[in-house]
């Protein structure tokens, strides 16, 4: 059950709130030394006050923004409710992120103030402080390798606790006023969205909207106080920010924090969480592992593996929304939980999953399919860092792979002529961060948000996203060109881990594809094929062709598709390099950037049009510590068969 | 940048050790000191003795000739042959040039193996594990904890040891040693055999070993970059004899190093 919000329209109230009501509950875990820690409601809250008295005590202001760069850990959350506590406004930033990628936010918000997980962090913020001379106080979390660092204004988190702790003593009223003066409308994080195409820009919300939707989505799925869920994804994400700090504020619900990037399947299966989030890379990954892991099985699981499969997918879907299936299938499917679902949930670590999401980009129908079919209530929804995420959720019983389900309650949508999908919506952001203009073209004045996504509503009424409206284009022919559906529809199959497709204003449709090193690795295994690296599978013929196969499914896939029959790709070369942000080709939500990857790799996409059967290429690679290293190889292009239009639909 | 623990007074004194294996004459009269705290580097061409001179601080060989002086709790102890046990118990621990660890065992176990000469109890009480035994034991697991904590390798934890890379192998081996609270550390070649990346983490691991627990570290190692970034002094070894001895700076410049790793025409 979701609570009754009344007056509590910001976080900190919340938080008090909850730490009055449920203090001996669960709100925060983490895994530390081995063992699950837990922090209850109650000290959890007194942790925030006194790290709130510390930060004033520093000087932090009501209204200034405050940078936070941390994995997923109580501390990290404990600040960021500290900064609310007295009116501020964190900025979390993307953990993995390069010193000068950080520059940005803290330049353009003028920041102060930082908090630091670590070594590393504090090295990044320190190596940017001449770039960002208003950067003057640093509080970090793991002492280690920090003690004699010996900069002004580094200050430990026990420290500031200590400090705060005593201000507390000394006047425990103020921070209670200090809570009490902050407003539903009040800015309460502000999120730089990743920037695909631009730099990236400040996106404030406020508590109302991020609460308002927080709160719809929570009543939509009946969340309540024994939900878990396991943060793992990036802080800076507006996926995490609302899964793991708005949403457990409105429900109660506790959040876990996995002991090291590298731990969260183990720590996931130790924890069982009800609530799950994951985009489809990452559901996609752990079906890599699956399928791998059952390749390797003796024969006799595997049979079974199989037999079962097929049961699932026939019944599996159908049994979860409940609609009707044949008795015997219902028998099938009941053994075939006891033998492969179940304890294939279990390694999942999803045996406990009541409500899975996934989104942020296009989902295969058949991996989809996959984690319905085996009883994991997996469904899709839509929304963007401006919308506090809820926009649309596909309801328990209407789910499909194709669409992102109907507005979810208080949402107004509807498509522009250019078929653009606009939102009106309480939880709709307040502005671009010092950017009038950009804040003005993405919100008309009778506040309809322009997402920039192109789609249209299904038969019931469900939207469907295509592509982004500015990435649809013309071939020369004219006909409609919409690259991102071509590359997921490449991305579907496991060989594939990126795809770029070029042919605005071109002739014909060609692509770099980006193998899937795990699988194709595998791929090769079984195949006694030797490589030496990444680079030189990816250049082997039988790799070229395996990866062809993939693209003829997919133009004969098209060739079915009236409307972009004629975008079938006729060429395409397998890059001889993984696609990484670190190179400025994918966004740091692993987005592909086509644009600078069109601008980097010209000559390549010049091989692809002007009928060349292989090229040479030189390319500089980034490691992570900053240094460039350079690689070289021969790609072949290759055609691909396409296919005519299918006749029945062209008649029709 | 000022150290958590600045270099102090000699540790170790090594005076005068000839080691022989038959004919071959392994160390001819080395001497040198290892300082409180700091870094020390022995470096030298293949058969320098390197190894030889931790095996024989470390009581595996016995020279025939020379002292070894060693300083617990203030006081000085002086041993011709050093036993090993008996180093072990003065802190004295270890890593190999080929790695040492119990294969089929997790990352977690060997790493415990560590603490055995810490564990108390008889295997009596261990065996019906009420009392002192578990708190023991939760106490040690603890230790052990806090190590993979500090070398990072929390989601290898229970993975048995054969299954891992070769470079995650070294990081355990050194999470081995670091188990047994070492007053002294011996690391035979810790880096060979990484690529890049591996080294400078296994760099950062002991520069923060070195800066955390203020452990006193004599390496061997090939890599003369590695070397001479995180070592404050280096020992150059060549035929068993000592041919350097200074600051990173100073050994760059001697021409008598210089000479043994480019070879001089005779």
């Amino acid at each position: 059950m979701a609570i009754d919000i009344g007056k509590l329209d910001t976080f900190p109230k919340l938080l008090m709130y909850h730490a009055q009501i449920r203090p001996e509950k669960p709100a925060i875990r983490e895994k530390d030394l081995g063992i699950w820690q837990t922090h209850r409601w109650g000290e959890f809250a007194a942790e925030v006050r006194a790290a709130a008295c510390g930060l004033a005590g520093a000087g932090l202001r009501r209204g200034e923004h405050f940078a936070l760069v941390s994995d997923n850990r109580p501390r990290l959350y404990a600040m960021m409710y500290a900064v609310q506590c007295l009116g501020g406004i964190p900025v979390p930033l993307y953990q993995d992120a390069v010193a000068t990628e950080m520059a940005f936010p803290i330049q353009n918000a003028e920041i102060r103030f930082a908090f630091a997980e670590d070594q590393e962090q504090v090295d990044k913020l320190l190596e940017i402080t001449p770039q960002c001379p208003t950067l003057k106080h640093i509080v970090y979390d793991d002492p280690r390798g920090l003690r004699h660092y010996g900069q002004e204004g580094l200050t430990s988190y026990e420290d500031l606790l200590a400090k705060g702790r005593e201000a507390l003593q000394r006047d425990p009223a103020f921070l209670d006023a200090e809570i009490a003066k902050g407003r539903g409308a009040d800015t309460a994080a502000m999120l730089f969205t990743s920037g695909t195409t631009a730099m990236p820009k400040g996106v404030a919300l406020t508590h109302h909207a991020l609460i308002d939707r927080a709160q719809a989505a929570a009543e939509l799925e009946k969340l309540g106080d024994s939900d878990v869920v396991l943060a793992y994804l990036p802080p800076a994400w507006v996926g995490q920010f609302i899964f793991s700090l708005a949403q457990p504020l409105v429900t109660g619900y506790c959040i876990c924090c996995p002991e090291a990037p590298e731990t969260v399947m183990t720590d996931m299966r130790e924890i069982g969480p009800t609530y799950y989030f994951a985009p489809p890379r990452v559901l996609e990954a752990l079906l890599t592992q699956v399928s791998i892991r059952m390749e390797d099985a003796s024969r006799v699981k595997r049979w079974l593996y199989r037999r079962f499969m097929a049961v699932a997918n026939r019944a599996g879907g159908a049994i979860l929304d409940g609609r009707p299936v044949s008795a015997i299938d219902r028998v099938l499917y009941f053994f075939g939980d006891i033998f492969i679902y179940g304890p294939l949930r279990n390694v999942l670590g999803m045996s406990q999953v009541r409500v899975a999401y996934t989104a942020g980009e296009a989902i295969g129908p058949d991996l989809f399919k996959f984690y319905r079919s085996i009883g994991i209530n997996l469904k899709q929804l839509y929304g963007s860092t401006e919308t506090s995420v809820f926009v649309c959720i596909q309801p328990n019983g209407q789910v499909k792979p194709d669409t992102v389900g109907p507005a979810v309650k208080g949402v107004e949508l509807k498509f522009t002529s250019e078929r653009e999908l606009v939102i009106r919506s309480p939880g709709l952001f307040k502005e671009y961060y010092k950017n009038p203009q950009a804040t003005a073209e993405a919100k008309d004045r009778e506040g309809w948000f322009h997402t920039g996504d192109a789609g249209y509503f299904d038969a019931d009424g469900h939207v469907k996203i295509i592509d982004r409206v500015k990435d649809v284009g013309t071939l020369a022919d004219g006909t409609l060109f919409a690259p991102k559906y071509l590359e997921n529809k490449l991305k579907f199959f496991p060989y594939v881990k990126e795809a770029v497709a070029f042919g605005q204003g071109r002739e014909r449709v060609c692509a770099f594809i980006n193998i899937d090193m795990d699988a194709v690795a595998n791929w090769a295994e079984k195949r006694n094929l030797s490589y030496s690296g990444y680079t030189d599978l990816a250049s082997r013929a039988e790799v070229c062709d395996l990866v062809r196969d993939c693209v003829e499914k997919v133009n004969a896939d098209l060739s079915q598709e009236a409307e972009i029959a004629n975008s079938q790709i006729h060429r395409f070369l397998v890059l001889h390099k993984e696609l990484d942000a670190d190179d400025g080709e994918l966004t740091r939500t692993r987005k592909v950037r086509r644009g600078a990857i069109g601008e980097k790799y010209r000559m390549l996409v010049d091989a692809l049009y002007d009928g060349r059967s292989s090229v040479h290429v030189e390319a500089q690679v980034k490691y992570e510590d900053g240094r460039t290293g350079a690689l070289s190889a021969d790609l072949k292009v290759r055609d691909a068969k396409t296919f005519p239009v299918a006749a029945a639909r062209k008649a029709a | 940048m000022n150290r958590a623990y600045p270099v102090g007074e000699t540790v170790l004194a090594v005076e005068g050790v000839s080691l022989a294996f038959g004919g071959v004459q392994a160390l001819r009269e080395v001497s040198f000191d290892v300082r409180e705290h700091e870094v020390r580097a022995i470096i030298g061409p293949n058969g320098a003795g390197k190894s030889s001179m931790l095996n024989v601080i470390n009581g595996v060989y016995h020279p025939q000739q020379g002292t070894i002086r060693f300083r617990t709790n203030g006081a000085w102890r002086e041993f011709h042959d050093m036993d090993s046990n008996e180093a072990a118990r003065l802190g004295v621990a270890r890593t190999f040039q080929n790695i040492a660890l119990f294969k089929g065992m997790s990352v977690l176990d060997n790493i415990l193996t560590g603490r055995n000469l810490k564990m108390r109890c008889n295997f009596l009480e261990q065996a019906v594990w009420i009392g002192r035994a578990r708190n023991e034991e939760l106490a040690h697991r603890r230790a052990v904890e806090e190590v993979i904590d500090f070398l990072e390798i929390q989601h290898i934890r229970k993975t048995p040891v054969g299954k891992l890379p070769y470079g995650l192998q070294k990081r355990v081996e050194l999470g081995r040693a670091l188990a047994a609270e070492p007053a002294l550390l011996l690391l035979d070649e810790p880096m060979a055999g990484m690529n890049l990346e591996e080294k400078q983490d296994m760099c950062r691991f002991i520069l923060d070993v070195n800066d955390h627990y203020g452990t006193t570290i004599v390496l061997i190692e090939h890599d003369m970059g590695v070397v001479m970034d995180i070592s404050d002094r280096v020992v150059v070894l060549d035929y068993g004899r000592k041919i350097g001895d200074g600051s990173p700076g100073e050994i760059r410049g001697n021409q008598a190093v210089i000479d043994a790793y480019l070879g001089v025409a005779h």
